[in-house]
């Protein structure tokens, strides 16, 4: 999958004048635990890209690099042409913002109270909370569907309730861009497709760029307008859901054999694990 | 500025609302919250007052306030501000600070257990003021300096310890018991050491008394806690998002490292220099965090409400303590305990009913 390094580089250099968000060759560690070595990816504006790859293969690691939250060994992460780590914490707040897999919400608090905290980047000593941050939180409220519970405290909804309030949050931060780290986990079916919907109506009423990781390639394929395929810290393929969602991709990137047929309801890849049977068949074949 | 100041009502009709400005400026505030400080200072003024008028030579409440406002005769005027007011002084200050340090310690632990008391930072003061009485014969200077030496030792040492690419609460509660253990065992071995009138007094030391408290300990005090408030609050909007996790608080715009950093220094600071000043008076840390929050039913540090229910907690205490067993005679950290202990009991029950833990 990969292109001829010459014309790859010269269209990442154009392109880089234009996108805002992008990782240029960089290394991704803990400590000396090496996730990524000289990983560049570009987000393009305005696009919904779902990062996808089998678990451990650095997906979450590289969402954490592009919204700061864990500088780079090597290279560097630019937003807007500069190293994100160079920005004022607070200003990279009000132009990318994260919902990150793990949050805790503050025993006791409303839902119009932990909404409200998403305009902290907005906010100052002398300017805690003005006409506009209300005007904001009760707007992400009712996008979010979550205005009629704006008084009831958090610890008391359903999990696919707390997840669009948390988006609330988000969305009250006014960013441009949106990463969203593994939205739908924890949450049954209905409210999965009911988080991504929201995601989709966020990216085409709004026009804002979301960066999403997603565990399920169906809904990827399904939701996404660009799709980043990574393995082991590498960017196997990257494009449009049918250009990427192969069934020799799959395989490559899976290590699972399948059929990738058109989505009945949308005409997006869809793939169809192959039988365990046939599954089995080809080591055994192979082996002979 | 402020000719037409606008009270808003939040997003919810629970929680804060919003003065405004017609410069933009605005800031937030929490009714209930501001009713609970109002009258924890009250009560804390209302403990002091019945203080000052307390001992052999018994002053009414009316004598004391026209005293303090400079009104008083001679000798009532000695009696007050110089033998009395410094004890009151210096217990306001030795509980607000440990309300706050508590709140602080807390909030950037996200656990209740993560109170100085329990985190051993009184134990290692305690430590500091046993070498220089034990080993030493110090006098009441130097215990002072030797437990402020002890108290900042012991955070820089958990701190260090608990460093993991960042603090956080449960490593930090687990160091702290350890450093705790560890810093319990040296005591003991001191005592052991001690002859009879060393360990006598540093048994009174030990379980915090505000006995004999005089404008030398009031003055430096005071100078630290007109310094570190304002720096704590400044950051207390940084320290309310990150209870919400590192991860949120980062995204948000918190300097997460920085904030934590400066605001545990702060509580090492408040704690250490009011146990250098009283003694480890315990159970005030713990529980002044916990009763405010309760008082506030607002998530967030509750910082202001933490540090006025600290004040008001020490000096009802010392009142209690020398009301019913007379001056001198019972040092404060024992009402402290009882009461703060009692409290925490009822809490942890009555929680349990509610099914909330």
């Amino acid at each position: 999958m990969s292109a001829p390094a010459g014309p790859d580089r010269g269209r990442i250099d154009r392109r880089s004048t234009v996108n805002r968000l992008s990782a240029e060759n960089v290394t991704l560690a803990y400590d000396q635990r090496v996730i990524a070595e000289q990983l560049s990816v570009e987000i393009p504006d305005h696009s919904f890209t779902v990062i996808v790859g089998p678990n451990a293969c650095g997906k979450s690691t590289l969402l954490r690099a592009l919204s700061r939250m864990l500088k780079p060994s090597r290279g560097r992460v630019l937003l807007d042409g500069q190293a994100i780590q160079s920005l004022p914490a607070k200003q990279v707040a009000r132009t990318l913002g994260l919902l990150p897999q793990s949050s805790i919400a503050p025993d006791g608090i409303t839902v119009a109270d932990l909404v409200g905290r998403g305009r902290y980047p907005h906010q100052g000593l002398l300017r805690q909370w003005s006409a506009e941050d209300e005007r904001v939180v009760r707007e992400s409220m009712r996008q979010t569907g979550v205005a009629e519970l704006a008084e009831r405290y958090v610890d008391e909804l359903s999990g696919g309730q707390r997840q669009r309030v948390w988006i609330a949050m988000a969305l009250a931060q006014q960013t441009p861009l949106l990463l969203l780290d593994e939205p739908t986990t924890y949450l049954d079916i209905q409210h999965q497709i009911d988080v991504l919907d929201l995601c989709a109506e966020l990216h085409e009423e709004q026009g804002r760029t979301l960066v999403a990781v997603l565990h399920d390639l169906n809904h990827a394929a399904r939701y996404a307008t660009h799709l980043v395929a990574l393995k082991a810290g590498r960017v196997v393929a990257q494009g449009t859901p049918g250009e990427v969602v192969t069934a020799e991709l799959v395989e490559e990137v899976f290590h699972l054999r399948c059929q990738v047929i058109d989505d009945p309801e949308t005409g997006t890849p869809l793939v169809v694990p192959a039988a365990r049977r046939a599954r089995a068949r080809v080591p055994a074949t192979e082996a002979l | 500025m402020t000719t037409e100041v606008k009270a808003d009502q939040g997003p919810g009709r629970r929680g804060p609302r919003a003065l405004r400005t017609p410069g933009g400026l605005s800031v937030r505030l929490d009714p209930r919250a501001l009713v609970v400080v109002v009258l924890l200072l009250l009560a804390a003024l209302g403990a002091g007052v019945a203080l000052i008028g307390t001992g052999d030579y018994p002053i009414p409440p009316g004598d004391v306030l026209r005293t303090l406002l400079g009104n008083g005769d001679p000798g009532q005027e000695f009696i007050v501000n110089e033998l009395r007011l410094p004890r009151v002084l210096v217990g306001l200050l030795v509980g607000a600070s440990l309300g706050l340090g508590g709140a602080l310690f807390q909030a950037v632990s996200r656990n209740p257990l993560g109170s100085p008391d329990v985190l051993g930072l009184g134990q290692g003061a305690t430590a500091g003021a046993l070498v220089v009485i034990v080993l030493f014969s110090g006098d009441a200077d130097a215990v002072t300096v030797g437990a402020l030496v002890g108290g900042l030792v012991t955070g820089a040492a958990i701190y260090l310890l608990a460093w993991k690419r960042g603090v956080h609460g449960y490593r930090l509660v687990l160091v702290g018991i350890g450093v705790s253990a560890m810093a319990t065992a040296v005591n003991g071995y001191l005592m052991t050491k001690a002859d009879f009138v060393d360990a006598a007094r540093a048994l009174v030391w030990m379980t915090g008394t505000l006995d004999g408290r005089d404008w030398k300990q009031v003055w430096p005090l005071l100078v630290l806690f007109c310094v570190l408030v304002p720096l704590v609050l400044a950051n207390a909007r940084g320290l309310r998002m990150m209870e919400m996790g590192d991860d949120v608080s980062h995204a948000l715009g918190v300097r997460v490292e920085r904030v934590r950093m400066l605001l545990m220094v702060c509580a090492v600071l408040l704690t250490a220099a009011a146990t250098a000043a009283a003694g480890p008076v315990s159970f005030v840390a713990l529980t002044a965090p916990q009763l405010a929050r309760r008082l506030t039913r607002s998530p967030g540090p509750n910082l202001v409400p933490s540090l006025c229910m600290g004040a008001a907690l020490l000096l009802v205490a010392d009142w209690a303590s020398q009301r019913l067993f007379g001056d001198g005679q019972l040092p404060v950290g024992v009402v402290t305990g009882v009461l703060g202990g009692v409290y925490l009991l009822w809490l942890l029950v009555t929680e349990r009913r509610a099914g909330r833990i």
